[in-house]
């Protein structure tokens, strides 16, 4: 059975594409949940989707069109995505919008790191989805995708308010067919091995302690 | 008031040669208006590196050029060596000079520095130097700005590849507290010495490169006594894209394209000023027409500008409603934008030659609706938050800065306005219409937070104004140029400028009459408004930092490029 | 007016009839505290719901309206995305503190919320030194904020939390000093008592007339300054120190946070209702006998509730209107200001009583 999570006022048609969200539905429901399972899971997806704090992180022209996605006229507050929070701790979903610089790249895994799952990421703009008209420069990083996993996709430069609340609402698609119980939470199986994991640690913390 | 060919015009595109037929097209004569060279090429005197200090040090006291204007590096190729321009402005007088040295040294290049002169030149040389290497001996504070300290050789030099030899690098970045000084000795050798910036019990906070009210990603350590702020010490780059070395593999009408994401609150001036800048180094006069749009267009974009300003200071000072009605007007300019150029931020308008499309039908009538509209509104402003008592107490007095720091520091637009130095593009070197109409130059002598806010919304209102006078009278014409569809520019160095939304936005281009620019170089008007905040922050709270950092009204990438 | 310890008498009554006296207490404690809870966490997410829409309309937007109808349903998501959302432990901090500190808040903030008199003989805890306890118990909430800041090894939460020491305990003199003045019109520290002697006098904000008033004024301002609300949201100052003392906690640590600050907020405004509003007691106009009878019918819980809803509602008023104010002028306000306001206050109140020039 097709899950299709509903988006309030938009009908399935209306999205783009729908065939790569159908294929991730597939592959998520592949193994098939209990229908309690599957239902205490439907409502944590329906938390989840409802709620998605963004952080407040915008690097340039982007975030302006993040502000006024915020005011009054496209008024972002109506699906609840209102509470930014300035705290990556906090966040739910890290909308990059601007250019993401050699320089920033290591900051911005940083704040991905630093947030709580689940937490998702939204490319917003030209230059966070490839680097944008400054995709010769030598100081920008051609993709935020080659520096954290990216969920939603918004072209644009910048993007319309119109085009971020759709993305966000992708988003909220995404979201509302994940699978929290049982089965492992939408992201692939770490690749790192628990020893790599450990050893890294301790690079790390010997880093640390040299500083 | 018909000027000769290399005489006084300096009103850029429409007061060509040819502008003596038409007496629309012609300035009166600013006050004062300072000697520029014909239309906008300047010919840099060239000074020898020896003879540098001598000559800088006499015209900064015996000819009063207290105004660092521009400060660029460049690198000509093997004979001519790696220099650095610098374009120097007299407060009292007008008098304009624009000097040059190289040296040829490609291993070791040492030129003397001359931050102790202009308090800008330290930030302005930490970027040359970043850039090209270019060491200036005697700095105090010579560390890299824009790039990582780990990064490997320096990117723009014209035979670089700085992508082949700095791969993507994840590691945390590596932030040094000593700053190195290279003194010159007196048997030529250069000594090494190294000053720490902060001791070892200093706490230390850092704002950024993540932070809410730094107004993008920009990085500030700071000093802390309790809450008091005793140094801030800026780390920029976080979003430095490189434009200025892009430009130089880009065509002419391709550049165009990058200057409205420098500082996308004046994306109308930064593309006029780098239009204007191409139009007088080819000789190309535009249209009247085309000369009314881009007056209004410009003074419309301050508008958007300066009423983000006022949103943008709010949130940061916790009245997040009085954000919100900012918006709502903000709106309103951006639906006029749309109609005509398409665009909301990034607007891609004008061009070489003229500009992108005409207006559009609704255009005069929607503007000529918003002029009463925005007048009402902004008594809002004073309502809802700048005649609060609470902000009144947090800013008026706070982040005080005298009329020889901002002239030091370069401060243009509102922040130097604010302290009472008069340094409006708009009124010093009259383009496109600002020569014909009617306005003041807004200044008061304060030099505070409070004082800045308020230069920003009687702008508005004088803004509103010269709209006003220009709306019903845009003339007819065309609004483009017929341009060849190669453009090269003639060989020489050209200076434009023009007033953005937050001071002195200039362009250096030097051609070598490619198609490509050899090098483009934008003043920043960001850049030393984030040099100025260590000296207005420093004995301040926290809680004034945000205040100031809000009232310069910087916009990082314009800092980064 | 209906007389709840008849309802609570009764359940005492038939739990005692089946079991021994102290297995009723023991069952009766164990639903005393189910209800608070439950209260808690619905007047909880009703307030955030209620502040949500009320900053909207200030700020000429709509608000949560897409997750059920009006929006209704919008934090609700948001506690089942905080239950499930990941808690984070990080090195180098003190673990045991760093997860203690919510748990501190937010019994200090149900401590207090049970001391709130919903309706006659409807109060969990009711002391003949209840003003006495309620800032007691309050002040319990500072530690919490203090030990989160310090536990997270982080500089924004250090500088937050000595932010909000200094901002509390500063605030909390002048609260102590208006609960003073009232209780030197009443005569009595139980709230239970302070609100029975409105019901019969009048409310005391038209009793005390003058100083009852001043210092309604005066522990609103601190009432707000003791929730860490704007304008004097300094601890957690977003466009300052990022989150505050709460920057490094996570999930439902962080949604503890949340909850207690408005809770407080209900809670400020709930004994200011209890305290110079009348509590329970109906509007009462003496002459109006008609009007006074219609008063009389409505329950006193609605009263109550509505009455703080209205003090709750001027209180965002003035969040979502203010900027924010700096540390130093915060301090200067409460030891300058309301300080020598209020204690010159309490020297009226005491004159008034002395001479008896009160309703």
């Amino acid at each position: 059975m097709m899950k299709r999570p509903k988006i309030k006022s938009i009908p399935y048609d209306d999205f783009k594409d729908n065939e790569t969200f159908e294929k991730l539905v597939e592959e998520l429901n592949a193994g098939g949940a209990n229908v309690i399972v599957r239902k205490l899971d439907d409502l944590i997806d329906w938390g989840r989707s409802n709620s998605l704090w963004p952080l407040t992180f915008a690097t340039s022209c982007c975030g302006i069109e993040f502000m006024a996605v915020c005011a009054a006229r496209y008024d972002i507050a109506r699906f609840g995505f209102e509470v930014t929070r300035n705290s990556p701790r906090q966040a739910d979903v890290i909308l990059v919008s601007g250019t993401i610089t050699t320089k920033m790249a290591p900051v911005l895994k940083r704040l991905y790191d630093q947030m709580a799952d689940p937490k998702y990421v939204v490319a917003i703009g030209g230059c966070s989805i490839s680097g944008g008209p400054f995709t010769k420069s030598y100081h920008v990083v051609k993709g935020v995708d080659q520096v954290i996993p990216v969920d939603v996709y918004v072209p644009g430069c910048p993007p319309r308010p119109e085009s971020f609340l759709y993305g966000m609402m992708q988003l909220q698609r995404k979201v509302k067919v994940e699978n929290f119980f049982g089965t492992t939470n939408r992201k692939e199986k770490d690749p790192i091995s628990r020893a790599e994991q450990r050893e890294k640690d301790e690079i790390i913390l010997s880093e640390e302690e040299k500083a | 008031m018909e000027t000769p060919e290399n005489n006084k015009v300096n009103a850029p595109a429409g007061a060509a040669p040819a502008a003596g037929a038409r007496p629309a097209a012609v300035r009166p004569a600013a006050p004062a208006a300072p000697a520029q060279p014909a239309k906008n090429l300047c010919e840099p005197k060239t000074v020898e590196p020896a003879a540098l200090r001598k000559e800088m040090e006499r015209l900064r006291r015996d000819e009063q050029m207290d105004f660092l204007e521009c400060l660029t590096g460049m690198d000509w190729g093997e004979e001519g060596g790696l220099g650095v321009i610098y374009h120097l402005e007299s407060t009292a007088t007008g008098k304009r000079v624009a000097l040059k040295t190289a040296t040829t040294d490609r291993e070791h290049p040492y030129l003397p520095t001359v931050s102790d002169l202009w308090d800008i030149a330290n930030i302005y040389e930490r970027e040359v130097y970043d850039f090209y290497g270019i060491i200036f001996t005697g700095h105090p504070d010579m560390r890299r700005i824009f790039m990582r300290e780990d990064w490997v050789g320096f990117p723009f030099r014209k035979d670089s590849n700085p992508e082949k030899d700095n791969p993507l690098r994840m590691t945390n970045e590596p932030l040094t507290d000593l700053a190195p000084c290279y003194t010159l000795e007196a048997d030529g050798t250069v000594r090494r010495s190294e000053t720490p910036i902060f001791g070892e019990d200093d706490y230390v906070v850092n704002l950024g490169p993540q932070h809410p009210s730094t107004h993008g990603v920009l990085h500030f350590r700071i000093k802390l006594e309790g809450e008091t702020i005793k140094k801030v010490d800026p780390i920029l780059g976080y979003i430095h894209r490189g434009v200025e070395k892009l430009n130089e593999s880009l065509t002419y009408p391709q550049t165009l394209a990058l200057t409205d994401r420098l500082d996308y609150l004046g994306a109308m001036q930064n593309r006029h000023a780098l239009c204007m800048c191409i139009e007088q180094a080819m000789g190309v006069e535009v249209s009247e027409r085309v000369q009314y749009i881009r007056t209004i267009m410009d003074e419309l974009q301050r508008i958007d500008s300066h009423i983000l300003f006022f949103s943008c200071l709010c949130q940061d000072l916790g009245a997040t409603t009085a954000f919100l009605y900012g918006f709502r007007d903000r709106e309103k300019i951006l639906d006029i934008f749309e109609e005509t150029c398409g665009g909301r931020l990034i607007l891609n308008y004008n061009t070489i030659g003229g500009v992108m499309a005409d207006i559009h039908p609704n255009f005069v009538k929607r503007v000529k609706e918003f002029i009463p509209y925005m007048r009402h509104n902004i008594q809002e402003y004073f309502d809802v938050f700048i005649n609060n008592v609470i902000f009144r107490n947090r800013a008026e007095g706070v982040g005080v800065l005298s009329k020889e720091q901002v002239i030091s520091f370069g401060c243009t637009g509102g922040t130097g306005r604010a302290s009472g130095w008069h340094n409006d593009v708009r009124k010093r070197m009259p383009y496109a219409m600002y020569g014909k109409v009617d306005f003041k130059e807004i200044t008061r002598t304060e030099g505070d937070s409070f004082a800045r806010c308020m230069i920003r919304m009687d702008e508005i209102l004088e803004s509103l104004n010269i709209i006003e006078q220009l709306i019903d009278n845009i003339p007819e014409g065309p609004f483009q140029e017929k341009m060849k569809p190669i453009i090269k520019v003639p060989e020489g160095t050209y200076y434009s400028a023009v007033e953005g939304s937050r001071g002195e936005f200039g362009v250096l281009l030097e051609s070598r009459g490619d198609k490509f620019p050899y090098r483009l170089h934008y003043r920043s008007t960001g850049l030393p408004l984030v040099a100025v905040m260590d000296t207005a922050c420093s004995g301040n709270m926290i809680a004034d930092l945000i205040t100031i950092g809000g009232t310069v009204d910087y916009v990082v990438p314009d800092i980064d490029r | 007016m209906f007389d709840f310890s008849i309802v609570s008498q009764w359940i005492h009554g038939l739990l005692t009839s089946v079991m021994p006296e102290w297995a009723a207490v023991l069952i009766e404690c164990v639903l005393v505290a189910l209800v608070i809870i439950t209260l808690y966490a619905v007047f909880a997410i009703a307030l955030i719901y209620f502040e949500r829409k009320v900053c909207a309309f200030f700020q000429c937007r709509i608000g949560p309206n897409r997750v059920g109808k009006w929006g209704l349903l919008q934090v609700f998501a948001d506690v089942f995305k905080m239950l499930t959302k990941e808690i984070i432990n990080m090195r180098n901090s003190d673990r045991f503190l760093h997860n203690l500190a919510p748990f501190l808040v937010i019994v200090a903030s149900m401590l207090t919320f049970s001391c709130l008199p919903w309706n006659k003989g409807a109060h969990i805890l009711d002391f003949n030194v209840g003003v006495f306890f309620l800032l007691a118990a309050s002040s319990i909430g500072v530690v919490g904020i203090l030990l989160a800041g310090w536990s997270s090894n982080n500089k924004y939460s250090l500088i937050g939390a000595m932010r909000s020491g200094a901002q509390i305990i500063s605030y909390e003199l002048s609260i102590g000093m208006t609960m003073l003045t009232m209780i030197a019109l009443t005569g009595t520290m139980q709230l239970s008592e302070i609100v029975q002697q409105q019901a019969d006098y009048g409310w005391n904000i038209c009793r005390g007339h003058i100083p009852a008033i001043i210092a309604f004024l005066v522990y609103l301002i601190a009432g707000n300054a003791e929730c860490n609300r704007g304008p004097f949201d300094l601890p957690e100052s977003e466009s300052e120190l990022t989150a505050g003392y709460h920057t490094e906690y996570s999930g439902m640590h962080f949604g503890f946070y949340y909850l207690a600050e408005y809770l407080n907020l209900f809670i400020t405004a709930g004994i200011a209702t209890a305290i110079f509003l009348g509590g329970w007691a109906p509007i009462y106009f003496p002459g109006l006998d008609g009007f006074n009878d219609v008063m009389a019918y409505i329950p006193g819980i609605v009263w109550f509730v509505g009455k703080t809803v209205v003090v709750v509602f001027l209180l965002m008023w003035m969040r979502w209107t203010f900027p924010r104010l700096r540390i130093d002028q915060i301090l200067s306000l409460e030891w300058k200001y309301l300080v020598p306001i209020s204690m010159l206050n309490l020297v009226l109140m005491a004159l008034v009583v002395a001479f008896g020039v009160h309703f």
